[in-house]
């Protein structure tokens, strides 16, 4: 049968290829070309051409029947979302690539659209479009220097005059700085920056921008003393130190260290600080920012990292004299009778949100004092953080 | 003939081992031994793929292409065999089984191309071995290949907690392993002389 078949075919290929033979060979000017055809016996070429032909037929056709069979559904948002993604399959997200999340956050209700750290909120945004999810905010992160003890506020133990880099300073002795905890201040982490967001102070300690700052997490490692930390940057309180000395200790090493000594966890409205291994550490998950710690701290270990707070202010309309406010308010700053209008002294007001939070009729809102609105008497200055 | 079916699995598997006597299949094996997990996965498909293709390479070459003497064909055609059946597996494990087609699924477009793979028909065709033989050969090698990957993948979990300089860190001190592996699998030529 298949023979007859082949045969058939050789007829019908003979006669347009002795043509078309004839017509090429000739025209190769090299003799070794025309030899070498010619030894060819021309039932081999269209026995090869006829075998090719067929295999390619046969697999074409079973893969096409297997694809028919097997064909999976790929649910259309899994390529919008995917189209959306950066791309750079850099795993931030925790699934293997960006094809992965596209199909996990479409996929799995538990899933939040905001895990593309590359992405940020932009593309989490438009995930949440697709896929009918909620935006959740996203928390960008910034590094935050856990040291403010300058060399001007600290002691050395010697004088180092080997290289000037931490990597180096740290071979001798662990760094010529009192405390072993302490940032160091030859600038290691100023030169792996690579966005230039981290510049040194006149006090030899790193600041850092939070314009500049991505969270790359490069001066986190190049750190040897591990003084930098990645942190949310809405958490604008952090207590500035990482010295796990006793009080004492501390207090003879570095003037603006954690002593231990616990009045911001006694201060904290919402049990937030703890004490462990000499170092008070704020649980960020439960801090409100109110910055309360900042005023109490007896070292000024605890930096607020916002400027200038807004005040608290009453809307007279709104308010029905409950006196939630005034019974929250951890400075006092609140009067008024119940049933009447209350009113915030604005000098002593530390902008802590508290009232804010609690206030049932919403009649609390949070005012720049330096616009105005309120009085114009100029905000209360920030305590100076020795930096 | 039995005997000499089980003298080229033996010999496959262990004494010209594809990875560390004859250096084949090198960019699966540093690419996929990173992690035990999809080691043994690839194994399992490298295997599967290496016997059927094994077998439908035998049947072509034995009923099609020696009767029409298309020895010299050997390459194009199988290539083209591996390819359209590997494409095939892949459609259908992505049906079949999403999960391992998502760990393995880049492998399996590898092993489209993969030099060991081609290696065992070719080897067949030109011993021109029986079916049972060209089973062996590709059982042989495609264990052979699963010792090895999985001996490198348990080493280089290992590694990942030593202290290796920094500039052999990752596939310079692979490579060194590979060749000290290499050295141990040299003490097994001359167990059988094929």
């Amino acid at each position: 049968m298949i023979e007859q078949l082949g045969h058939i075919l050789i007829q019908a290929f003979s006669h347009a290829l002795s043509i078309f033979a004839n017509k090429l060979i000739p025209l190769v000017d090299a003799g070794g070309a025309a030899e070498a055809a010619g030894n060819v016996p021309l039932s081999t070429v269209y026995i090869t051409l006829i075998v090719l032909a067929g295999l390619g037929i046969v697999f074409g056709v079973a893969l096409a029947i297997v694809a028919a069979r097997f064909v999976v559904k790929v649910d259309p948002k899994v390529e919008k979302v995917r189209d959306t993604l950066p791309g750079a399959n850099c795993g931030a997200c925790g699934f293997a690539g960006c094809m992965g999340y596209a199909e996990a956050v479409v996929g799995n209700p538990d899933v939040a659209v905001s895990m593309c750290a590359p992405g940020k909120s932009a593309v989490a945004e438009k995930i949440a479009e697709i896929t009918g999810k909620k935006a959740e905010k996203m928390d960008p992160k910034i590094a935050r220097v856990f040291c403010q003890g300058g060399s001007s506020l600290s002691q050395r133990k010697f004088i180092y005059t080997g290289v000037m880099d931490c990597t180096a300073a740290v071979l001798a002795a662990g760094g010529n700085k009192s405390c072993e905890y302490g940032c160091l201040g030859y600038a290691t982490c100023m030169r792996a920056c690579p966005f230039d967001a981290i510049t040194m102070s006149a006090d030899n300690l790193p600041v850092i921008s939070k314009e500049k700052c991505t969270a790359c997490g490069k001066c986190v490692a190049a750190c040897p003393k591990q003084v930098i930390e990645l942190a949310v940057e809405s958490k604008a309180v952090v207590i500035s130190c990482h010295s796990r000395d006793k009080g004492a200790d501390t207090k003879k090493k570095c003037q603006v260290g954690c002593i231990a000594c616990g009045i911001c966890v006694r201060t904290c409205p919402v049990d937030a600080i703890k004490i462990d291994n000499n170092l008070a550490r704020i649980d960020h998950a439960r801090c409100i920012v109110c910055g309360l710690c900042v005023k109490k701290c007896p070292t000024s270990a605890i930096h607020d990292y916002i400027p200038v707070r807004p005040k608290a202010f009453i809307d007279p309309a709104k308010c029905d004299g409950l006196d939630v406010c005034k019974k929250v308010c951890p400075v006092s700053a609140i009067s008024g009778e119940i049933r009447s209008v209350h009113v915030v002294n604005q000098e002593k007001c530390i902008g802590c949100r508290m009232c804010e939070v609690r206030c049932p009729k919403k009649a609390i809102s949070m005012v720049e004092a330096a616009s105005g609105v309120v009085d114009n008497k100029p905000a209360k200055k920030q305590e100076p953080v020795a930096v | 003939m039995w005997g000499h079916v089980a003298t080229i699995f033996v010999a496959s598997a262990l004494i010209n081992n594809f990875v560390f006597s004859r250096y084949l299949g090198l960019c699966i094996f540093f690419g996929v031994t990173k992690k035990m997990e999809t080691s043994v996965g690839m194994s399992f498909t490298f295997t599967a793929v290496m016997l059927i293709s094994a077998s439908l390479n035998w049947l072509i070459y034995n009923y099609v292409m020696i009767p029409y003497h298309l020895g010299f064909l050997k390459i194009v055609i199988f290539i083209g065999v591996i390819a359209a059946f590997v494409q095939a597996a892949d459609t259908v494990m992505k049906k079949v089984a999403p999960a391992l087609y998502y760990k393995l699924g880049i492998y399996l477009a590898l092993i489209v191309t993969n030099c060991v793979i081609l290696a065992v028909p070719l080897l067949n065709a030109d011993e021109n071995y029986g079916f049972f033989e060209s089973l062996a050969l590709a059982l042989g090698s495609g264990l052979g290949f699963s010792l090895a990957l999985i001996i490198m993948a348990s080493i280089r979990e290992k590694l990942e907690l030593a202290d290796v300089p920094r500039s052999f860190q990752g596939l310079p001190i692979s490579f060194v392993l590979t060749g000290l592996i290499a050295l141990a699998f040299l003490g097994f030529s001359g167990m059988i002389t094929l």
